[in-house]
């Protein structure tokens, strides 16, 4: 089996069917990576799931040589709860965006999180509905001006990771569409994650909200916008002749300018433990957001927890240990009976 | 089992009746549903065939002593056939005020009222609403029996140490004991029920009260006879007690174990339909995932993510629940997907009234969802068939790779009698066929028989294919806008339901063939309907009745059956659903009882109509 897997390769994850995302979006970006990434992951094709809502990142299965669910809107996380309780052995894989997964879907994005069901849930964030054509979105930025919206937005954003946190995820990361690299890692850190993986996909919608993430796509502004987060690492971004660090201290995130060659541990610079227990450190990296801090990118949070899959199948196990494998005959007749005779 | 015997010293006369109907009512706190298993439980146990009907409130504790809490459980028991809980109770006992004026009125004129005199007070007859005491005027209009029970249950429990609290609480079963007595019930199995139930002083009280009841009966002047009803003749088999709730999670166990695939059931707590929830939630052991999702949606949605990975996938719930599923009920239509929706329906619409019964989510369920979206329908009619329509459900939903969706109601659910248990080996067995052959594999492609699509779950090598709500092109399954393949996929999905016909037997009508007057019934009001005709046949009256199993696709031959006779009545717990679609899909002048008063139908009410039809 392993050998059969080891010569897949990205075109096996190809499907046959025409990709009909606007010319530039980001979407092509995340779908050629996750192509990429899939052969490497020791799962034999047929065994990969791919579930969606509505929306345009939601026509993702469409363009996976897998298995496929396009569902409906906002409800994907509870197909794919369905698919994954029943058949725990499978790769299953949820594809949203920040109008399915948190307006309509909120609901059940925030249930499938806490429940920890082993799933990868890649949110696409354009912060704007794209496929009903350019109205904002829970993630819209404050006084953005659009369709729906001529004055201004006036709801208040809600921020993904924030939201993940906030449902007490296990696995929360950050990536942003055109950086192959980073996508790859984090779609691997997902996939090898038991329990809910939660990724916010930072993506570019070029017809309705153009630039919305241009200076964390940028390769010339990515390391000034960008705040990179490695595992045991001091939390340090910018260029050469601009170094600074991030010191939270309290959950409070404060600035620390870095000469080049200074070493940011002894300048109070915060290490990243993306395995602390408790979810007020990652909250407060969460807070991170431009313009006075660089945005968070990689892992923010990896703890483990038993998933909700597994507990259910523990749970079936223990019955059958207790009571033997169920018997019809024996449930019918179960409690007071009384025989009638001819 | 043996039947228990009477405590010695039995004296009294015993009188012999065919068939009797008792109501136990009181506050919604006194344990009035209890007492009424019990009493089935025992009655069941006496070999009479019965018909319960339990009727409560929808809040967990309204205030005592009002009307709002008054909570009541009927029983009709008989040495012959029994089809319905009887329309007016022959005795009545009521544990204070409200229970009584709650209930006066559906009390047969003559028939006994026992009560409990204790809880005759003048707070509790202001809270009843009562501006003086009722008791003496109905002295000569009942067979009124005051029977201190309150101060007869304190002093049988004077020597123990339980709270007053406590003490209060074990009342019910003096009432109980009371009408094991009058009606020469056998105490064994509440006695060994209560050995189980309860511990230490409790079970000692509980012991203590209901035989204190049983006693008061042989001793107290107030009763000067006893009675006792024959043994029915049943056909000979081993029996339980069902409702049909319980009815219908077992089939639901049965159908995993007779299909060979574990079932993953996805639902949300709503009432009349969490019971099947809890019943089912108990059975881990038969490999049944029961799944409680946050809302109506996540439930259905979830267990058609478990239909597409090969599940038997189903969901349960109650009509503002329904409403909310059926855009994943959509979905399943377009994807063609294998899974069960039950709609265990209430009074509405809204909340409407939780706990009472209804038949009103008909068209819902066959039109309430968006364009053209064709489902089976089944409604079983008795609570033991709710154990084999879901049988019938879930290999209808295989066979032709449908949702298919159950209408059972609220008296269905909650309603007991007595079920012959089946044979485990003569119940149909129906092996499961996924597609495994690549080879001319389309997600689309179709048996010619049934028009099912082939059922390709994730994890077989070399059928890995997308489906979803966007319109399918026919055979492939890719996306397809083309004007032409959504009328064809349309068609075909109207035509693959229609198909079901060749499954549904031909329908039968219950007295002759032909004639002036058809009763059509559907679901749980088959008792009520079959017993009116029935009563109206034997008085030498021209009608007839059939009942709908089937509500989508029909039977074959029921245009045929309508137009032998001259009227058609369709009798239902709404404000005319069936009698609209039978009226439009046979284009004939059938006529309407309706009912929504959140209450089955009386015999006498159907009787009253057919006597007004044919002018009798």
């Amino acid at each position: 089996m392993a050998e059969a897997i080891a010569k897949l390769s990205k075109k096996d994850f190809e499907s046959d069917q025409e990709v009909r995302w606007c010319p530039g979006c980001g979407d092509y970006s995340v779908l050629a990576n996750v192509q990429r990434v899939m052969p490497e992951l020791g799962v034999p094709r047929e065994n990969f799931v791919f579930v969606s809502g509505i929306g345009c990142s939601s026509r993702f299965p469409y363009y996976m040589n897998t298995y496929g669910f396009h569902t409906i809107h906002g409800r994907a996380p509870a197909f794919a709860t369905g698919i994954k309780l029943s058949r725990p052995e499978l790769s299953v894989w949820v594809i949203t965006g920040d109008g399915d997964g948190l307006s309509i879907g909120g609901n059940h994005l925030l249930h499938v999180i806490r429940r920890n069901v082993d799933l990868q849930i890649l949110l696409f964030n354009n912060r704007i509905y794209g496929l009903t054509k350019g109205q904002f979105s829970p993630t819209s930025r404050l006084g953005m001006k659009n369709k729906s919206v001529p004055m201004g937005v006036i709801d208040y954003p809600v921020d993904p990771v924030a939201f993940a946190l906030g449902a007490g995820a296990t696995f929360v990361a950050r990536t942003v569409d055109v950086d192959a690299q980073g996508l790859q890692d984090v779609l691997r850190r997902a996939h090898a994650h038991p329990g809910t993986a939660f990724v916010e996909i930072l993506q570019n919608c070029p017809v309705y909200n153009d630039g919305e993430w241009e200076a964390i796509e940028d390769k010339r502004t990515r390391v000034e916008a960008g705040l990179p987060l490695e595992h045991g690492q001091a939390l340090v971004f910018g260029p050469k002749g601009h170094r600074r660090g991030i010191r939270i201290e309290h959950g409070v995130p404060q600035l620390v300018e870095l000469r080049d060659d200074e070493d940011p541990i002894a300048a109070g610079v915060t290490v990243h433990d993306e395995k602390h227990e408790g979810p007020a450190y990652a909250f407060a990296l969460a807070t991170l957001a431009p313009p006075e801090f660089p945005i968070p990118v990689g892992v923010l949070r990896a703890v483990e927890r038993p998933s909700y899959e597994r507990l259910l199948e523990r749970q079936i196990e223990t019955a059958i240990a207790a009571r033997g494998a169920g018997d019809l005959r024996q449930l019918l007749h179960s409690g007071d009976t009384w025989s009638v005779e001819g | 089992m043996s039947t228990a015997k009477a405590p010695a010293g039995a004296k009294k006369p015993l009188q012999r009746v065919e068939h009797v109907a008792v109501r136990f009512a009181g506050d919604s706190g006194d344990g009035m549903q209890l007492t009424g298993t019990k009493f089935t439980e025992s009655t069941a146990l006496a070999g009479n065939d019965l018909s319960t009907l339990p009727d409560f409130p929808a809040e967990i504790r309204a205030p005592a002593g009002t009307l709002a809490g008054v909570s009541g459980f009927q029983i009709h028991f008989a040495s012959t056939d029994v089809r319905t809980p009887a329309d007016q109770p022959d005795v009545l006992v009521a544990m204070n005020p409200a229970a009584l004026r709650a209930n006066l009125g559906d009390v047969r004129r003559g028939g006994m009222l026992i009560v409990n005199s204790d809880a005759f007070t003048d707070k509790n007859l202001e809270r009843a609403g009562y501006a003086e005491d009722p008791l003496p005027s109905l002295r000569d209009r009942y067979q009124l029996v005051e029977v201190p029970l309150s101060r007869l249950n304190f002093e049988a429990l004077q020597d123990l140490s339980i709270s007053q609290r406590d003490a209060g609480r074990c009342k019910n079963f003096f009432a109980l004991g009371l009408m094991y007595w009058l009606y020469s019930r056998p105490l064994e199995l509440t006695l060994k029920w209560i050995d189980e139930r309860f511990q230490g002083e409790m079970r000692e009280a509980n012991r203590r009260v209901l035989m204190a009841g049983y006693h008061f009966g042989e001793t107290s002047e107030l009763f000067p006879v006893s009675f006792e009803v024959p043994r029915a003749k049943i056909e000979p088999g081993v029996y339980r007690n069902i409702t049909g709730n319980t009815a219908l999670a077992w089939g639901v166990v049965a159908a995993s174990v007779r299909m060979q695939r574990p079932v993953f059931l996805g639902a949300y707590p709503i009432t009349p339909a969490s019971d099947v929830l809890h019943e089912l939630a108990k059975h881990r052991h038969f490999g049944i995932k029961t799944f409680q999702a946050e809302d109506e949606i996540a439930a259905a949605s979830s267990a058609v993510g478990a239909a597409f990975a090969g599940m038997l996938g189903m969901t349960v719930t109650s009509g503002p629940g329904f409403l909310l599923k059926q855009e994943a009920l959509n979905l399943a239509v377009v994807a063609e997907l294998p899974l069960v929706a039950v709609d265990i329906q209430r009074a509405g619409p809204s909340t409407g009234m939780p706990t009472k019964t209804e038949q009103a989510d008909l068209l819902m369920a066959m039109f309430g969802r968006s364009s053209d979206s064709p489902v089976p329908v089944l409604a079983p009619a008795t609570p033991g068939e709710c154990f084999t329509v879901m049988l019938e459900a879930f290999r209808l939903a295989v066979k032709y790779m449908t949702p298919v969706v159950v209408l059972s109601d609220g008296y269905l659910a909650n309603s007991a009698e007595p079920w012959r248990i089946p044979d485990v080996d003569t119940l149909p067995r129906h092996g499961i066929a996924f597609r495994t052959d690549p080879e001319g594999f389309a997600p689309y492609v179709r048996d010619d028989e049934t028009l099912a699509r082939p059922w390709a779950i994730p994890g077989t090598p070399g059928l890995e294919h997308r489906i979803g709500g966007i319109e399918k092109q026919d055979v492939t399954g890719n996306v397809s806008y083309l004007p032409d393949n959504h009328q064809r996929m349309t068609d075909l999905r109207h035509a693959k339901v229609a198909r079901i016909v060749q499954e549904i037997p031909p329908i039968e009508p219950n007295g002759a063939d032909a004639g002036r007057l058809l009763v059509v019934g559907w679901g749980g009001t088959h008792g009520a309907i079959t017993s009116a005709v029935d009563d109206a046949r034997e008085d030498g009256l021209d009608v007839s009745s059939i009942h709908l199993r089937h509500l989508n696709p029909f039977p074959a031959n029921l245009g045929d059956v309508l137009r032998r006779f001259e009227r058609v009545l369709v009798a239902e717990l709404n404000a005319g659903q069936l009698v609209r679609v039978l009226r439009a899909e046979y284009l004939i002048p059938a006529e309407s009882l309706s009912k929504v008063q959140g209450q089955p139908f009386k015999v006498a009410e159907i009787r009253a109509r057919i006597e007004q039809l044919l002018g009798a």
